[in-house]
């Protein structure tokens, strides 16, 4: 048999300062989850330059992605969307062990780790994604 | 505290989708990255390299895919977040097919964007 606990209202934000860590893994999941899926829809309307190029006018494809390359805002966007996937990822690996059972008594340690290394895999990455930027 | 818990039961077809196409993008998403990001580098990518890689069947394949899974699992998490926030009713059916029409002019458009990839012409 299950226990089960009354959370209170996750969706009351006012309430963030008394949220745990299983709350927060909920949120940033959400969020991540969000800008996810709104940038799926900007990355086809970008790319959608590639019908034009397909009919001779191979500019519109490659001069779209190598000006917006060039600007820095976008490079410091791509980190921003490179720390929500990656952390969507291993949030995501976490829920699915969740899902099967697995590790259930050390989901605070997980979400924290998931934290962690999504830090560590964004920070080592920044020099990629920066780089011929400035 | 129970011996053994796991939610990992028939919870209906949208339900286990959520979790198959999790499986599928932990990986693609993953590789997508990797690919376009520390293999080739962003700023450097042309509409040759670009088309030199959807011509490939596997590749064009897994993108096609990728997009598939993408949108749906997006799309669904949308309406299961929305639904947690306590949608219901009328505006419940219309923002879920609003959702599904979203999703499938998104798909429709990302194929037609995986078609002219690979240099065919798809201008209506």
């Amino acid at each position: 048999m299950s226990q089960s606990y009354d959370r209170g209202l996750i969706e009351d934000f006012g309430r963030w300062q008394e949220f745990s860590a299983g709350m927060w893994a909920w949120v940033l999941h959400k969020f991540t989850g969000w800008v996810l899926i709104g940038y799926l829809f900007t990355h086809i309307a970008v790319l959608s330059t590639a019908i034009p190029a397909a009919t001779g006018d191979p500019a519109a494809y490659t001069g779209t992605l190598q000006s917006l390359e060039e600007l820095t805002i976008v490079r410091i966007l791509e980190v921003g969307l490179l720390s929500v996937a990656v952390f969507h990822i291993l949030n995501g690996i976490r829920l699915l062990f969740v899902d099967l059972g697995v590790g259930l008594g050390s989901q605070d340690r997980s979400f924290y780790a998931s934290l962690v290394l999504t830090g560590a895999i964004v920070v080592a990455s920044v020099p990629t994604f920066i780089s011929g930027a400035f | 505290m129970a011996e053994r818990y796991s939610s990992f039961e028939p919870k209906g077809a949208r339900w286990f989708l959520q979790r198959l196409t999790a499986g599928f993008l932990v990986v693609v998403l993953a590789f997508h990255f990797m690919l376009l990001h520390f293999v080739h580098h962003a700023y450097e990518i042309t509409f040759m390299g670009t088309q030199a890689r959807m011509t490939q069947v596997g590749y064009f394949a897994t993108m096609v895919l990728f997009l598939g899974t993408a949108t749906f699992h997006g799309v669904n998490g949308v309406y299961n977040a929305l639904v947690n926030q306590g949608l219901s009713g009328t505006r419940k059916t219309a923002v879920k097919y609003a959702l599904v029409g979203a999703g499938l002019l998104l798909t429709i458009q990302g194929i037609r964007v995986a078609l002219a990839m690979t240099g065919m012409n798809v201008t209506l």
